[in-house]
């Protein structure tokens, strides 16, 4: 018994990180290459879970409507970058604020739209019964996501390291004004980091339905996460953001499970070693 | 201090003074002093974005440490004149803990500092059920009686808040005007000159961020005898964000601006409250319109609009003077 629910809550812990992995490492991009913190980030992630649920009410399968919503996030994505960050360029603190402004609109929408009750989201049919090993049930839908996550993990990886758009990212990352002086079409970069990211953000909220419920208020409880993440893993570092969202998944996971009134209290003792210790984040390649 | 601005201030205590005459009626009373406790949390955060440059985004984390601090004590059984002071304190240390990890990072890491401490003092609030009654929250016992007098209704609760308001208002105002200030606009604008010059910059900044705080926990309680009550939805990001909001609309780096976004803000959410139930799409489209179109906000705006007007009505007669003999 003891150990089932060690072994569950680690299971729990390893999936939510993975979630806040899709969340974060789109931030983290945003962030190091136009050095906005994105703060309609964790509006993207409901929005990604509303939107899958009403494609699940469509009739799609789960993992297209998972596709699609973030797909559509994506959309709404790009229509910020182009439409209101690219009027504020150069004024990035403006721009900070624009985004947390359509943080706002974006949840009273989803407010009008989905009315105030939590929307469950199903699991896939194949996925909702445990897979037992050993004497011990293992939850298989979170044993999936953390697949997934992992091999989103990857496939960024290879991107940004293996492929020409990774390297211009990189590029423009440590050091915008050279990547704009070597004819690297910073603007259209602009534009596609914001697409991977909100897209990313939007495929998380739909996969993290199941687990999380779409409900008001999962934005402001996400932003936050991703944050501390990034704050904890170093800014525009892909590997920052994956070890910074396991060390918050565990943390904010077993905070709940073992002392639920302090959940987020226990989130602030990383920050502050960090903040102290190491202010660029453990993997940091730019200064927040 | 020229006649004129004297005249002006003078003209201003007056209306100040003979709001609950002039209005009369209880409900709008209390909407003046609910300006008056949103202008003074505006003006403390403007100490920090209007003369420092620095975007906070945790403000409404001092409400809710000094708010619930003050409710507890109370509840406690400490009197009422304790029970502020250890909140105030509290909020403070509070405020000067979180300027050391703020202000590691400059600039934009500094907003998300401050708004993941912000959440992080409002996710305590909201999960620590036994202490602060969770979402539900906590009602203040009653309001205190300053000097054995009675502030129990809108008109003398108004005085007792304006009271407090204009002391604040006062220090906040030769806080703008001291060396103290200009450094920390140096330090805003030229961090590294003011740095060769042997100014402490971080210290100037941390200062000022222990000193926001402190007003803005003043604030706390003056919102907690005000209201009675505390939930955490008073201290949510949104709550941050409209005190910024106020701050930026009104014209950071002026006194007035604060107060005057304060102003509108508080009356137009409480109007358009009554009507509609989408303050939240108001508020964000507000902060774009504002941001995007009038980033100096309407008190600088005003003031640029009003020279203009003036210099084009005076100095017509000559420039069409000259125009005229330039013709003949």
């Amino acid at each position: 018994m003891q150990w089932q629910f060690w072994i569950v809550q680690t299971l729990n812990s390893v999936a939510f990180g993975g979630l806040l992995f899709l969340l974060s490492s789109g931030f983290s991009l945003i962030f190091g290459l136009m050095r906005i913190p994105n703060l309609a980030h964790g509006a993207f992630f409901m929005l990604g879970a509303y939107f899958g649920y009403t494609l699940l009410q469509l009739k799609l399968t789960f993992w297209l409507a998972a596709v699609v919503g973030g797909i559509g996030v994506g959309l709404i994505g790009i229509v910020l970058e182009r439409v209101v960050l690219r009027r504020l360029a150069g004024n990035e603190q403006g721009q900070v604020l624009v985004t947390l402004g359509v943080s706002f609109i974006i949840a009273d929408i989803c407010l009008l739209v989905w009315t105030g009750d939590p929307m469950p989201l199903p699991a896939p049919q194949a996925l909702r019964t445990p897979l037992r090993l050993g004497g011990f049930a293992f939850p298989s839908y979170r044993l999936v996501v953390l697949a997934i996550a992992l091999a989103a993990a990857l496939a960024l990886y290879l991107l940004m390291e293996r492929t020409r758009l990774g390297a211009m990212i990189r590029a423009g990352v440590d050091d915008m004004e050279m990547a704009r002086g070597v004819g690297i079409p910073v603007s259209r970069l602009f534009t596609t980091v914001f697409l991977l990211g909100a897209t990313l953000a939007g495929i998380g909220g739909a996969l993290g339905g199941p687990i999380l419920n779409a409900y008001p208020g999962l934005d402001t409880d996400m932003l936050p996460l991703a944050l501390i993440v990034v704050i904890l893993g170093g800014a525009g570092s892909l590997l920052g953001a994956f070890v910074g969202s396991f060390i918050v998944g565990f943390i904010y996971n077993f905070g709940i499970a073992l002392v639920p009134d302090l959940a987020y209290f226990v989130l602030f003792l990383p920050m502050v070693l960090v903040l102290v210790f190491l202010p660029q984040g453990l993997f940091g390649r730019v200064q927040i | 201090m020229t006649r004129r601005t004297a005249a002006a201030l003078a003209v201003c205590a007056l209306v100040l003074i003979a709001v609950p005459w002039i209005i009369g009626n209880e409900f709008y009373v209390n909407m003046a002093s609910q300006v008056l406790i949103y202008a003074l949390f505006a003006l403390s955060i403007n100490m920090m974005l209007g003369y420092g440059g620095m975007v906070s985004l945790g403000h409404a984390g001092y409400l809710g440490i000094a708010g619930y601090a003050c409710i507890l004590a109370t509840v406690a059984g400490y009197d009422q004149l304790t029970a502020a002071i250890f909140a105030i304190a509290l909020s403070t240390t509070a405020a000067a803990l979180f300027g050391v990890l703020s202000l590691r990072a400059p600039g934009l890491g500094f907003i998300m500092i401050t708004l993941a401490l912000g959440q992080i003092v409002w996710g305590v609030a909201y999960r620590a059920n036994n202490l602060t009654g969770g979402d539900n929250g906590i009602r203040h016992p009653a309001r205190p009686m300053p000097f054995g007098f009675d502030i129990r209704d809108a008109s003398s609760f108004y005085y007792f808040t304006l009271i407090v308001f204009v002391v604040a208002l006062f220090f906040i105002w030769r806080f703008s005007r001291s060396p103290f200030g200009a450094t920390l606009t140096g330090a805003r604008d030229q961090p590294r000159r003011m740095r060769m010059l042997g100014h402490n910059v971080w210290l100037i900044r941390w200062i000022t961020f222990v000193m926001a705080g402190f007003w803005a926990s003043v604030a706390g309680v003056l919102y907690v005898y005000y209201n009675l009550f505390l939930s955490p939805h008073a201290i949510s990001l949104q709550q941050s964000a409209e005190i910024l909001l106020m701050a930026i609309l009104g014209g950071a780096s002026t006194l007035a601006g604060p107060i005057v976004g304060a102003a509108i803000i508080t009356l137009v959410k409480n109007v358009v409250s009554t009507y509609v139930e989408r303050w939240n799409t108001l508020l964000g489209v507000i902060f774009v319109v504002v941001i995007m179109f009038m980033p100096h906000g309407l008190v600088p705006g005003c003031t640029q609009a009003w020279r203009r007007l003036r210099n084009r009505i005076r100095p017509r007669k000559t420039a069409g003077g000259a125009a005229s003999e330039l013709a003949q």
